[in-house]
């Protein structure tokens, strides 16, 4: 039904793509159109590195309707690398093992099973622990 | 402002009403509201419909409710329409009506807040609320304003380092009130013990500290100084409102634990009002979680950051403490009802600031404040109501 809402945001969900500004050096996620006051290139294209910790997270029981296969599942605030934060899922991990302030990189992965007849397959980012430290 | 006195009011009691349609609930509302002005004014003397419903096109199946219940309750050809703030959306439709009423444009009004949510099973409730959210970038992750709540919880016993359970005296002070509300979906105490025995929902918050989505309608009716005047009655007067919004999305806020809406429009309604925090005797807010009640206890400023649990452990939250919340029920006893919300909360604040909430009454409460919000904060309404009494 959201097919062409979805296609939209293929640089957000599976590039994750953000904006860089061109002077400022300011990162947004996820893009926008100019604000108002802004000019059309104030804003440049860039994909984030996919890195960030936790703000916070949960583990629901009671979903929305498309979800509710798909629990319990993780949600968490996560405090991008780049400065943004943004709301996801994470995955690859247990509950016991999360803390606020663990690190975590972006995995693309099926948000959503379809629940319609468009069949179609929701798939955009998601987090987990970060695997192995950088030595 | 021109004085606006609210002279009429009426609910229906909160439930899952599988046997009754919205526009049953709705009638019932405004006929018990209609009482209170009989015999001098009836239904042919509302010059205006503010209807104010949350999610009616997902839950009920039925938008256009302006003209739907204008009809329904035969009140075809008057003004009518619906207002839609989510959660806020009874705050946001009593403000519109006052508006009318202080400008002159009609001296009788009728806010009829409505919520039909158990027609739809509970995945279907919590899509509904979740597309108060950034859908693109919040609902579509499968986050509910539920977890939301339950992540700023997570974030604030982080950061003040309490464990869960300081924020048991919230539902039980909810449950407590809400026993003697005939209205309220949850007649029954809950203790801290059970607080901490209950499944988790979305952790670090439980089935306890999670309010219920349920069926109900709530009117109320408001009249010009004039017509107040002429009907001879004292009645509470609506005497300041304020309107603020956020950032739709939680996590584009600098300071996701302030409620920087709820903070701003808690202003804006006591400079209306010339009314000072210390002035108010009595609160209902937005507390589906006992979080969400601390949050907006201490962003709008009646309590210091990281002290709401304390102050709630003090007894300061029930009736007889210095702020008293959910005297009524709240959220969690009297049930979430959704856009009906902002309206319950009105009827339930008029029957304090007249003596007339038994058990649960504040001594001399004088003056009151009705709070609630769209989302997490996103919209915020606060009204200030005073007692007929008061002469501000």
């Amino acid at each position: 039904m959201n097919l062409a809402k979805h296609w939209r945001q293929k640089g957000t969900y599976y590039l994750f793509q953000g904006q860089r500004h061109k002077t400022t050096g300011e990162i947004r996620f996820p893009a926008r159109p100019p604000m108002l006051g802004e000019r059309a290139d104030d804003w440049l294209p860039t994909v984030l590195s996919g890195k960030g910790e936790i703000y916070s997270f949960t583990v629901l029981r009671q979903a929305a309707t498309e979800f509710e296969s798909a629990t319990p599942f993780a949600l968490a605030l996560i405090r991008l690398a780049e400065g943004p934060m943004i709301t996801a899922q994470l995955t690859d991990c247990a509950e016991e093992d999360l803390f606020i302030g663990q690190p975590v990189e972006m995995v693309t992965r099926l948000l959503r099973r379809p629940t319609d007849k468009d069949g179609v397959l929701v798939y955009g980012y998601k987090f987990r622990p970060v695997l192995s430290s950088p030595s | 402002m021109q004085h606006v006195s609210i002279v009429g009011t009426g609910s229906a009691p909160v439930g899952e009403h599988y046997t009754r349609t919205l526009e049953d609930l709705a009638l019932e509302a405004l006929s018990a509201a209609l009482q209170d002005i009989a015999p001098a004014l009836d239904l042919s003397h509302i010059k205006g419909l503010y209807v104010a419903n949350a999610m009616g096109e997902v839950l009920a199946w039925q938008a256009h409710l302006g003209a739907f219940l204008a009809n329904a309750a035969g009140l075809s050809g008057i003004e009518a329409f619906r207002v839609e703030a989510a959660g806020a959306s009874g705050g946001v439709a009593l403000r519109q009506a006052t508006l009318a009423v202080a400008a002159g444009v009609a001296d009788l009004v009728a806010v009829v807040g409505i919520e039909k949510a158990t027609d739809r099973l509970q995945g279907y409730q919590e899509l509904g609320m979740a597309l108060a959210t950034d859908s693109s970038f919040e609902a579509e992750h499968g986050i509910t304003l539920t977890a939301q709540w339950a992540m700023l919880m997570r974030r604030y016993l982080h950061q003040y380092g309490y464990t869960a359970d300081v924020f048991a005296p919230f539902p039980v002070n909810a449950h407590a009130n809400g026993r003697n509300n005939p209205h309220a979906l949850y007649r029954f105490g809950i203790n801290a013990e059970k607080y901490r025995k209950a499944t988790q929902v979305a952790s670090p918050l439980n089935m306890l500290d999670c309010a219920t989505l349920a069926d109900g309608a709530a009117v109320v009716l408001l009249a010009s100084e004039g017509l107040a005047r002429e009907l001879g009655g004292n009645y509470v007067r609506i005497a300041g409102s304020g309107l603020a919004t956020d950032t739709l999305a939680l996590h584009a806020r600098s300071q996701p634990l302030l409620l920087d809406a709820a903070r701003r429009s808690v202003d804006q309604a006591l400079g209306q009002a010339h009314l000072t925090r210390a002035d108010i005797d009595v609160l209902e807010l937005t507390d589906p979680h006992g979080i969400a009640a601390a949050l907006a206890l201490e962003s709008c400023g009646f309590v210091e950051a990281g002290q709401a649990p304390a102050y709630a452990a003090e007894g300061q939250i029930t009736p007889t403490g210095n702020t008293p919340i959910a005297t009524a029920g709240g959220y969690k006893a009297r049930g979430d009802v959704g856009g009906a919300t902002g309206v319950y909360q009105i009827v339930e604040l008029v029957r304090q600031l007249c003596g007339e909430a038994g058990p649960a009454q504040v001594a001399r409460a004088q003056v009151a404040l009705a709070q609630c919000l769209g989302g997490v904060g996103s919209t915020a309404v606060t009204h200030i109501l005073v007692a007929p009494e008061k002469g501000v």
